[in-house]
C-alpha cells in the first residue's frame, strides 16, 4: 500500500500531473452541473452528438493546419500565421465556434422542424464523425493516424499533455460556466421543469435554452481533452442519474451530482496514474460504479 | 365588473390554415369561464393565443385595464417529464415568482412570503419539503395551482386540470378553484366535463369543430338548444 502511496506522491510532483488533476476536476464539476438539466430535458444524447461534431471540427482544423503549412511560402506569410494560430490554440479557435453553432441548431430543432430532435442528433453526430475520420485519413501528416484518432475519441493520455495556457483557459471557462449556472440557477430550473409555464409568465425561455446550449458546447469542447469525444456523454449523464436515484429536490440533486462527479474524476485520474489505465475510461468506470451503488441504495430505500 | 380580456373576431390556426374562426367573447373580473369543445376544436391553440405565446391570424385578443397576458397564472397539462422530476414542492411553487425577479438571480423575501401564502391557501404547507414525483395526482395539481397563484393575483388559466384524477380528487380540486374564484380571482378553465362546468362556471364558451358555437352565461347555455343537446349526449355517454 505504502508503495502505491509513494508512487502517487512521486507522480504528483510533476506539474503535468497537477495540471491534469486541476483540469479534470473542473471539467467534471461543470459537466455534472449541466448534466442534471440535460438529462431532465431529455437531451442526454446532445452531449454525444456535440462531441462528435467537435471531433469533426478538430479533424478539419488539423487538416487545415497541414494544408496551410504546405501552401505557405515563407515563415512570415499569412497561411503560416494561420497555421500557427491553429496549433497554438490547440485548434480551439475552430472547434469551439463550430460546436456552438451545432449546439444551437440541435436545441432549436427540438421545437419545430421537419427532422425531429433525436433524428437530427443522430444525423449530425454520425455525419461529423465520418467526415472527420475521412479528412484525417486523407490529409494527416502524422504516421500514426489510427493512434491519433483513437486518442481523440477516447482521450487516452491527452489530459496529461495539458499545457499551462490550456489550463488557464480551462479555469476561466469553468469559472464562467459555474458563475452563469449559479446566477441563472432559478431560471434554469424553471425552464427545465416547465418551459410552457415559464414562457406564459413572461420568462424568456428561448434565451435561457440558448444559454444552456452555449454552456453545453463549451463544456463539451473542454471535456474532449479529459475523456475524449466518445465518452463525454458519460460525464454528463452518470452523475446526474446517480443523484436523481436518491435525492428529491433539485438543489440536492445538483449538489450531489457535482460531488459524485468530482470524486469520480479524482479517483479515476489517481487510479489511471497508479495502474496506467486510460484516464477517460477509468473516470467513466468510476461513475458507473457509483451509479450502481446509488441504484442499490434507492432500491433499499424504496422497500422501507 | 370591469372587463379584463376581449376576444374580437379572432381566427386561430397553424401555418396559414384556420382551425377556429369567429371567436367573440369577453372575460370580466371575477368571471368563471369554462371553455368546452371536442378534441381538435382548437382549445389548446386558443390557450396559447390567450397567453400571448401564439399570435391570432386575424382579429384580436386584447387585454384591458392595465392587465397583461404575463399576469395570467397558467396551469398547463402535465408533461411526462414533470411526473418524474426530482424537485421539492417549495422549489416548484417558487418558480411561479420567477417572472417577478426579472434579471435578479435569487428570490427576495417578499417572493418567498408570497410562495408560502400560496401554499397556505391551497393547504399544501406541510408538503413543502416533499418530492413532487412522490405526490398523488391531486396533490401535484395543487402544487401547480399554487405556482400559478404565485404568478398572478387576478386571473387563472387552467388547461383540463382534473384530467387523470380520481373522482374525489377531482371534486376537491373543483371546490378549491371555486373557492379561489369567490375571492375575486378570474378563472378560465378548459374542460371536458360539461356537468361540472355547468355546475361551477358563470360563463360558457363552446367551440365546435371550426367555429364558436356558443358564448354566454351558464344559465343561458343550459336553456339553449346546443347546451341541452351537448349535455344529453355527454350524459348518455356516462350511463353506458
Amino acid at each position: 500500500m505504502s508503495e502505491l502511496w509513494d508512487k502517487l506522491v512521486f507522480y504528483f510532483e510533476f506539474p503535468m500531473v497537477q495540471r491534469a488533476m486541476v483540469v479534470g476536476l473542473l471539467i467534471a464539476l461543470c459537466s455534472s452541473l449541466l448534466g442534471v438539466t440535460l438529462v431532465l430535458k431529455r437531451f442526454s444524447f446532445i452531449g454525444d452528438g456535440l462531441s462528435h461534431v467537435a471531433f469533426g471540427a478538430m479533424s478539419a482544423a488539423i487538416v487545415a493546419s497541414v494544408l496551410l503549412k504546405g501552401a505557405a511560402s515563407g515563415d512570415n506569410s499569412f497561411p503560416m500565421w494561420l497555421a500557427k494560430l491553429l496549433d497554438e490554440t490547440n485548434n480551439m479557435i475552430v472547434i469551439l465556434p463550430v460546436t456552438l453553432i451545432a449546439a444551437i441548431l440541435l436545441l432549436k430543432t427540438g421545437q419545430n422542424t421537419k427532422i425531429k430532435g433525436d433524428a437530427a442528433v443522430a444525423m449530425i453526430s454520425v455525419g461529423a464523425l465520418a467526415v472527420g475520420y475521412m479528412l484525417i485519413n486523407l490529409f494527416s501528416a502524422s504516421a500514426n493516424v489510427a493512434g491519433d484518432v483513437c486518442g481523440t475519441l477516447f482521450g487516452s493520455q491527452s489530459i496529461l499533455t495539458v499545457t499551462d495556457a490550456e489550463m488557464v483557459l480551462c479555469i476561466i471557462m469553468a469559472v464562467l460556466v459555474i458563475g452563469i449556472f449559479v446566477l441563472f440557477y432559478n431560471k434554469i430550473f424553471a425552464v427545465t421543469f416547465d418551459e410552457n409555464f415559464a414562457k406564459a409568465t413572461g420568462v424568456k425561455a428561448d434565451a435561457y435554452n440558448l444559454l444552456i446550449a452555449v454552456i453545453t458546447a463549451v463544456i463539451i469542447v473542454l471535456a474532449m481533452n479529459l475523456v475524449g469525444s466518445l465518452l463525454i456523454s458519460a460525464l454528463i449523464v452518470f452523475p446526474a442519474l446517480s443523484a436523481m436515484r436518491v435525492f428529491k429536490s433539485f438543489l440536492k440533486v445538483i449538489i450531489c451530482s457535482a460531488v459524485i462527479s468530482v470524486i469520480c474524476a479524482a479517483a479515476g485520474i489517481v487510479i489511471s496514474i497508479l495502474f496506467s489505465t486510460p484516464t477517460g475510461s477509468t473516470i467513466v468506470t468510476a461513475d458507473i460504479v457509483v451509479f450502481a451503488v446509488f441504484w442499490l441504495v434507492s432500491l433499499v430505500k424504496g422497500k422501507e | 365588473m370591469s372587463e379584463q380580456m376581449i376576444c374580437a373576431d379572432a381566427v386561430l390556426g397553424y401555418e396559414g390554415n384556420a382551425v377556429t374562426e369567429g371567436l367573440n367573447f369577453t372575460v370580466s373580473e371575477g368571471d368563471y369561464l369554462c371553455i368546452l369543445g371536442e378534441n381538435g376544436s382548437g382549445k389548446s391553440t386558443l390557450i396559447k393565443a390567450m397567453l400571448g405565446l401564439k399570435s391570432v391570424m386575424s382579429g384580436e385578443i386584447r387585454y384591458v385595464g392595465g392587465f397583461s397576458s404575463k399576469e395570467i397564472g397558467y396551469l398547463p397539462q402535465q408533461t411526462p417529464v414533470q411526473r418524474d422530476f426530482p424537485a421539492s414542492v417549495r422549489e416548484i411553487v417558487q418558480s411561479g415568482c420567477l417572472a417577478r425577479c426579472g434579471l435578479r438571480p435569487f428570490y427576495s423575501k417578499q417572493e418567498k412570503e408570497r410562495c408560502a401564502s400560496a401554499m397556505r391557501q391551497l393547504g399544501i404547507e406541510e408538503l413543502a419539503g416533499r418530492c413532487y414525483r412522490e405526490l398523488s395526482g391531486g396533490q401535484q395539481q395543487r402544487v401547480l395551482l399554487a405556482r400559478a397563484l404565485c404568478a398572478t393575483s387576478s386571473m387563472l388559466l387552467l388547461d383540463e386540470p382534473v384530467t387523470g384524477l380520481d373522482p374525489k380528487a377531482q371534486l376537491e380540486l373543483y371546490e378549491m378553484i371555486a373557492e379561489l374564484n369567490k375571492k375575486g380571482i378570474t378563472v378560465i378553465m378548459v374542460s371536458h366535463d360539461i356537468h361540472m362546468s355547468v355546475r361551477y362556471a358563470s360563463h360558457i364558451l363552446h367551440i365546435g369543430s371550426n367555429k364558436q358555437l356558443f358564448f354566454g352565461t351558464c344559465e343561458e347555455y343550459v336553456s339553449s338548444r346546443i347546451g341541452q343537446s351537448f349535455m344529453l349526449s355527454e350524459g348518455g355517454d356516462e350511463n353506458e
